[in-house]
């Protein structure tokens, strides 16, 4: 592991750790609203201001952290299954299965990832709980972003499919179940280690986009989308820099990610 | 040539059947969309008995998915696109009128992307200083990690061009291929010997490394264009741009079939059209290197 690499590391694990000390770092909690105090510069009892509804910003950041930071591994958990199950065992197949795999796969990806996330989310219901709309945006990510990493699994399980260990197998009478979980599902490990990883930055930045255009985490709930739509109604970039706070937070974590993604790169290698 | 026009062939076919399937695929979703068959114009109280059923039957026609999909491609074979829900207008007129935009947007913000990916990335390659690869290595990292909405945001503040955003935005995804490609290209062994006896900078360009890197390019170049494509709708959305991307973004949130299905026929097209063009191309260039 290189220089980076490890520093990398460490901002991840100290950013999730202040995440989820949240509860004792900001105990007044994300929704408390601080009426005489509303968009105020940061002091000492509010560190990063408040919020125009006079919530204090800091406490928004953190909880929006461990949401965004929580959740986002949680959808690439999903979409890596899904890839797994059907990029793996349709190439693992092979014939009909990975052409009708492969057809699916395409015509998702011929939609392109933003539009595709948008529409899907515009036509799930809006007006929600908060939690629901953080389940239905996180499942929704997990759901859709299965696409890139089944062709990859496809093609790898297919390239197993015609190797010796698993013809000996096959010849040696393994059934086909056993054959796929017990031969080519470890063999894929690699591929399906890189591709959850590859999958968080991409699940992080896509429900920040969601937020900003305001169809991601529902109000009063916060996330890295959320906050940065508070972005919308800065005049000037000097006049309130603690606003970025959330955005260089985002930068930095998925900065991170991109260092630590190299090493599962090379894993997949 | 008889392989190429085979392609192209293989290309069109498959481009008509995911474009079908694209449109029916989006068709599909709205109809299953919670909240579906509610209609706000039905609680108006100045309409009539005989009016809200009216427009309680107009719905029911689209209650069938492949019923409405069947019916929309009928009516587009002859040139009628149907008429938006939340807009009132016909969807041609709608698409007609905001297409110059985002063409203009799409066009320029591409021509920005690559211009700056390959200047950066051939000066990468030819200077091989590691400074200088780190630097640009990190500016387009660091912009593969802001949000596509955040850089609308930033344009909006900074009064800068929407197309800029949108370059922004595809720059750091085409930056990494390029300079791996140009980097693994200046690495062979023929182009080291070329250079060591003194061959000039720009022939050794455009007669060794050109040829070997434009198909590779090529096809990045026709999965940039569906980049673009995405990038267009919070960049217009945000900037206050009315193209087809904010169209899009009005029609996700209206629930709008009509629109959508058009839309999501248009995107589908114009993404697969670059890349087959970009897959075709280069099966020519490749073809005329053999």
């Amino acid at each position: 592991m290189s220089l980076w690499q490890k520093l990398a590391c460490v901002i991840l694990a100290l950013v999730l750790c202040a995440s989820v000390a949240a509860n004792w770092l900001a105990p007044a909690g994300y929704a408390r609203q601080y009426r005489e105090a509303t968009d105020a510069p940061p002091s000492r009892t509010h560190w990063l201001g408040t919020d125009e509804m006079g919530r204090d910003r800091f406490a928004r950041v953190l909880y929006g952290t461990r949401i965004s930071l929580l959740l986002a591994p949680a959808a690439a958990l999903l979409s890596t299954l899904m890839a797994a199950l059907i990029g793996g065992l349709a190439g693992y197949l092979g014939g009909i299965w990975a052409r009708i795999a492969m057809a699916v796969t395409d015509l998702f990806l011929s939609l392109p990832w933003l539009f595709l996330l948008i529409t899907a989310r515009a036509l799930m219901p809006l007006n929600v709980s908060p939690l629901v709309s953080v389940l239905v945006t996180f499942m929704l990510l997990g759901l859709l972003g299965w696409t890139t990493a089944a062709r990859v699994l496809c093609t790898t399980a297919g390239s197993l499919r015609g190797s010796d260990f698993v013809r000996q197998a096959r010849a040696a009478g393994l059934p086909g179940q056993r054959l796929f979980w017990v031969h080519v599902v470890p063999n894929l490990k690699p591929v399906l280690y890189a591709q959850f990883w590859i999958s968080i930055p991409v699940f992080i930045l896509s429900e920040a986009n969601l937020g900003i255009l305001g169809l991601g985490v529902a109000e009063p709930m916060p996330s890295w989308g959320s906050l940065l739509k508070e972005l919308e109604g800065l005049v000037s970039i000097g006049e309130e820099p603690w606003k970025f706070v959330s955005l260089i937070l985002l930068v930095v974590v998925v900065t991170s990610f991109q260092v630590l993604l190299s090493k599962q790169e090379e894993m997949a290698a | 040539m008889r392989s190429l026009r085979w392609k192209i062939a293989g290309h069109a076919l498959a481009l008509v059947a995911t474009v079908l399937l694209g449109g029916l695929l989006s068709a599909t979703l709205v109809r299953l969309a919670p909240g579906f068959d509610a209609d706000e114009r039905e609680l108006d109280p100045h309409l009539s008995a005989e009016s809200v059923q009216a427009l309680r039957d107009a719905r029911r026609q689209d209650h069938n998915v492949f019923r409405f999909y069947f019916s929309y491609m009928k009516q587009a074979m002859n040139g009628d696109l149907g008429t938006s829900l939340a807009l009132g207008q016909p969807v041609r007129t709608l698409l007609r009128d905001r297409a110059p935009l985002t063409l203009r947007l799409l066009a320029i913000g591409l021509a920005l992307a690559w211009l700056l990916t390959l200047t950066l990335a051939l000066t990468a390659a030819w200077l091989r200083l590691s400074v200088y690869d780190t630097l640009t290595t990190a500016l387009s990292g660091t912009f593969l990690c802001i949000p596509a909405a955040v850089l609308a945001l930033l344009s909006v503040l900074w009064n800068a061009p929407g197309a800029l955003a949108i370059a922004l935005i595809v720059f750091p995804h085409t930056y990494r291929y390029a300079r791996n490609l140009l980097v693994k290209a200046y690495s062979r062994p023929h182009i080291i010997t070329a250079r060591a006896k003194g061959l000039g900078e720009v022939r050794i360009l455009f007669w060794h490394v050109v040829p070997v890197v434009t198909p590779q390019l090529l096809a990045v170049a026709g999965v940039s264009v569906s980049m673009a494509v995405g990038a267009a709708i919070p960049v217009e959305a945000l900037c206050g741009l009315a193209g087809i991307g904010q169209l899009a973004w009005q029609a996700a949130l209206a629930r709008d079939l009509p629109l959508l299905v058009n839309i999501t026929v248009l995107v589908t097209l114009v993404t697969l059209l670059a890349n087959s063009g970009a897959d075709v191309i280069g099966h020519v260039v490749r073809g005329q290197e053999a």
